[in-house]
């Protein structure tokens, strides 16, 4: 029955869809009431944290991710690492470029 | 000539087991065909994080540059409808979530209310964005000839620090990438929204519930891809600045 390429499909139900949008909505209404609170550096951290949280309850569970083979789940964290590098290599080198001449 | 492809064909057709009408010749199982559609899907929303991720990456830059500026271009914008936004987008994606659910069901019914339901949030989403556009119209925040930085010099409100008009100027950087970050973001809902009058015309009429679910499948990964570009939008626009750094 299985050949290398073979992943049993997982139906999700309704069940589990609502689970996710409950927890979205109360992430979405706990970041705007911490985005209230001054704790100075933390706020963009609380405010991206929570993003990343829900983001990951998207693709696990919206996006089916949880339920998917492990090619599936590597093209997805390869694409995500990726874009983190990027990401990092620009700022290190706009943060280093000026070093030594102030 | 098609007819006589077909005769060869049920020769062929007798030597394996039945397969169902929609299973390409050049996959072995249909759930082979399945996860090959999504892989392919995956690899053109990488390229999307890719695009996006740039817009991301000129408003890091830009808002630790010009970061008064950034602050108080951010503080302009409402939380109210920001956070309606999100919840409404949220909800889209799990009523795009229960329309996959439905085709896998075979709930023809289901899917085409499912569908409907996602059409109507999404334009919800869109109409709330333009009355945000419109606010920003009206007060002369959109860049450009017509950019006004009376409310940034004079602020109305005594609480907020008033910024120099150099400064104030580069606020009109905010908005460019405010507009352009919430642009891009509300074509990828405009094109969503028209794929999707042409989903439900289709799923009326019978289709994608027949066990073949590749098209909705993917059209719910794309959906849902929007809404995460939403996710990390709606913080950094509107929610990271209200308590600026001294």
């Amino acid at each position: 029955m299985s050949t290398p390429t073979e992943h049993e499909h997982h139906v999700v139900g309704p069940k589990t869809y609502g689970a996710i949008l409950a927890a979205l909505l109360v992430l979405t209404a706990t970041t705007t009431g911490v985005a209230y609170l001054d704790m100075g550096v933390f706020n963009p951290i609380a405010a991206l944290g929570i993003a990343c949280l829900k983001a990951v309850l998207v693709i696990l569970f919206f996006m089916h991710i949880r339920y998917s083979s492990k090619l599936m789940m590597l093209t997805v964290g390869a694409g995500f690492f990726t874009f983190i590098v990027l990401i990092t290599m620009t700022l290190s080198d706009y943060i280093s470029r000026n070093w030594g001449l102030w | 000539m098609d007819s006589h492809a077909i005769v060869t064909g049920q020769e062929q057709h007798e030597e394996h087991e039945e397969h169902p009408a929609y299973l390409r010749h050049h996959f072995v199982t249909v759930e082979q065909q399945r996860e090959t559609a999504s892989f392919g899907m995956w690899l053109f929303l990488l390229t999307e994080i890719m695009f996006f991720g740039g817009l991301f990456m000129a408003y890091l830059l830009y808002r630790n540059w010009y970061y008064d500026a950034f602050v108080a271009g951010s503080n302009t914008l409402g939380i109210g409808l920001g956070t309606t936004n999100t919840a409404v987008l949220i909800l889209s994606s799990f009523t795009m979530a229960m329309g996959v659910y439905s085709a896998e069901t075979r709930n023809r019914k289901g899917l085409v209310t499912f569908l409907s339901l996602t059409i109507l949030l999404g334009l919800v989403f869109l109409g709330i964005k333009s009355k945000e556009y419109h606010d920003k119209y009206v007060e002369h925040h959109i860049p450009g000839a017509s950019f006004s930085v009376e409310d940034f010099v004079h602020p109305a409100d005594k609480r907020d620090v008033p910024l120099a008009p150099d400064m104030a100027q580069h606020a009109q950087l905010f908005f460019f990438l405010y507009f352009a970050m919430t642009g891009m973001h509300a074509l990828h809902m405009v094109i969503g929204i028209s794929i999707l009058f042409f989903l439900l015309y289709h799923a009326w009429h019978g289709a994608y519930t027949n066990g073949h679910t590749s098209t909705i499948d993917n059209f719910g990964l794309y959906w849902h891809f929007v809404d995460i570009v939403w996710i990390f939008l709606f913080p950094l626009l509107y929610l990271i600045s209200r308590h600026p750094l001294k």
